[in-house]
């Protein structure tokens, strides 16, 4: 299993054990915070699972990932779409926290 | 299970799909903090629909993984799901709806989100085995069983999103598959002839065996057993394992029609999501309304976008931030390596702007009306859809010459 610690917009924080191979888009989901809409379920087509993200480990963002959050008017450097990072064990230790709603 | 007769749920909820359950989701999140229950036809808790004709279909995705929440979530937060039953009536004067197990349930507010049903073929041996919809999960799993037990041959009737998407999955694993379409081109509904033509090439060039401007007279097959062929109106004759038919869907309000809503296709609905019943809302795919994205043409708009934005229009006027329902429509497509993204509505369009190279697999429709941007069809061109999205939001004029110049980026010609 792999930690995630997960910050939601108000703030609250928590850390959840996920399992390997999830997106970290389905690992908030799972965990049961609402913020997150995902509209598109993990396609890369959408920008609604925009997240800030913090760790070691994080493979470079995609050129499709990078056009979409684009979209986002609270885009920041550390921005991700959160189904676009699949967690490995490389990602222990993970940060996110959902970005703002656009 | 909620007694029959007892209290009234505050806000009753009817289908739990992608509009049902967003509708609760925001309810509680917006702080409602009334009685919520949603009363679900499927078996399952809310799950995404997409992945049916997609990675579930391919196997890349489980069925666990598509759940909108958890299962535990709707507990959590005190969200009542009365599943495997159905609203047979409405009485709107009482307040009261009539479940197919014949419970009675009382309501404060009714959110019609019943979705739709697929279209069934008006012809002759639509009923025998081996002829799917792909609407539920249960449609896909049924589909899934008969592939692995063996089909080879498939024909999908109907060249719309989800036939062709599940004819770009059922080649990739191998099965053939015939695709007819009664019109002279696929995805005539719904987009331009550019695109029309590109996919019809890329599918053919997978080993799709697609045929446009055919008419299915019946499906052939052992009487009271399974279908072995579709019959052509110019008398040949497609054998086929099973038949897919992805013609569309009816939507699914007989009941609120029959409680005296006003609506013919789908249930009618103001800018506030409000049915012409005192008290009764309807949301997604069944829902009727004059679309601003379409010159205030009345339309019902079947994408997830629409299901969950209007959803949350009703939820926040729910918690008494009432405002239009007016967001952009978008919606996505996934079929071999190629992402497709919409945006706007492209209907009344008067002229269309090819930018990049179909050739080249990655390139955009822009569709015009009276010089302005209505509408933009991306395949693997995220930039122009997130930067033409813009232009469709801000009624944007450009130059169609400058649109076409796929090295001027989209964002500047707003
Ligand atoms: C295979 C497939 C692929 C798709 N792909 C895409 C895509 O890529 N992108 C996109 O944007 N959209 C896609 N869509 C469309 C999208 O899924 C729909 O627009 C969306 O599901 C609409 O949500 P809804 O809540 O209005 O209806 P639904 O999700 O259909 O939910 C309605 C629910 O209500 C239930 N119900 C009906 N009548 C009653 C009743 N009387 N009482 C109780 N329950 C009832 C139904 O059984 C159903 O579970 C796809 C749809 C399908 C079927
Ligand atoms: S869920 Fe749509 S881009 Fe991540």
């Amino acid at each position: 299993m792999v930690s995630v610690t997960i910050i939601d917009r108000a703030g609250r924080e928590e850390t959840v054990e996920a399992a390997p191979g999830l997106s970290v888009m389905e690992t908030i989901r799972q965990a049961g915070f609402d913020e997150l809409e995902a509209m598109c379920g993990g396609s890369c087509s959408c920008a609604t699972c925009h997240v800030y993200a913090q760790g070691e480990g994080l493979v470079p963002l995609s050129a499709d990932e990078d056009d979409l959050l684009d979209s986002s008017d609270h885009r920041r450097a550390d921005s991700r779409l959160s189904c676009q990072i699949r967690l490995s064990a490389a990602l222990e230790g993970l940060r996110v926290t959902i970005a703002p709603e656009d | 299970m909620v007694a029959g007769g007892g209290d009234p749920v505050d806000v009753l909820i009817v289908g739990g799909g992608h509009a049902g359950a967003q509708c609760a989701i925001a309810l509680r999140q917006n702080g409602y903090a009334g009685s919520v229950a949603i009363v679900g036809r499927e078996h399952e808790p809310p799950y995404e629909r997409p992945p049916l004709s997609k990675e579930y279909f391919a196997r890349e995705k489980s069925f666990e993984r598509l759940y909108i929440r958890p299962p535990q979530f709707w507990e959590e937060k005190d969200i009542a799901l009365l599943l495997g039953c159905e609203v047979v009536k409405v009485d709107p004067a009482a307040k009261q709806v009539v479940l197919s197990d014949g419970t009675m349930m009382t309501y404060g507010t009714l959110v019609w989100a019943a979705g739709g049903d697929p279209r069934r073929l008006p012809c002759a041996g639509s009923d025998l085995a081996g002829v799917h919809a792909v609407r539920t999960r249960a449609d896909c799993d049924q589909l899934m069983g008969e592939t692995d037990g063996g089909v080879k041959r498939v024909t999908v009737i109907g060249g719309g999103y989800i036939g062709l998407e599940a004819a770009a999955v059922l080649t990739k694993m191998g099965v053939a598959v015939t695709l007819l379409e009664a019109a002279s081109r696929v995805l005539a509904r719904v987009a331009g002839p550019d695109l029309s033509a590109f996919y019809e090439a890329e599918h053919r060039a997978h080993g799709v065996d697609l045929r446009t401007g055919v008419a299915v007279e019946r499906l052939i097959g052992i009487p009271g057993g399974r279908v072995t062929g579709v019959a052509l109106q110019d008398g040949t004759v497609v054998a086929a394992d099973a038949v897919i038919v992805g013609i569309g869907i009816v939507p699914a309000v007989a009941p609120l029609i029959a409680a005296g809503a006003a609506g013919a296709n789908g249930i009618d609905v103001d800018a506030f999501c409000r049915t012409s019943l005192p008290d009764v809302y309807a949301v997604g795919d069944c829902a009727s309304f004059a679309c601003d994205f379409a010159d205030g043409a009345v339309m019902r708009v079947e994408s997830v976008q629409n299901a969950n934005d209007q959803a949350t229009c009703v939820a926040k006027a729910l918690c008494g931030e009432a405002r239009p329902y007016r967001a952009l429509p978008w919606f996505w497509s996934n079929q071999y390596d190629l992402k497709l993204q919409t945006a706007g509505i492209s209907v009344g369009y008067d002229q269309t702007v090819l930018r990049g190279d179909p050739a080249a697999r990655s390139f955009s429709v822009i569709y015009l009306k009276t010089g302005r941007v209505i509408a933009l069809d991306c395949v693997n061109a995220v930039k122009d859809y997130v930067q033409g999205r813009k232009l469709v939001e801000a009624q944007a004029c450009p130059d169609p010459g400058c649109l076409a110049n796929d090295r001027l980026p989209l964002k500047g010609l707003a």
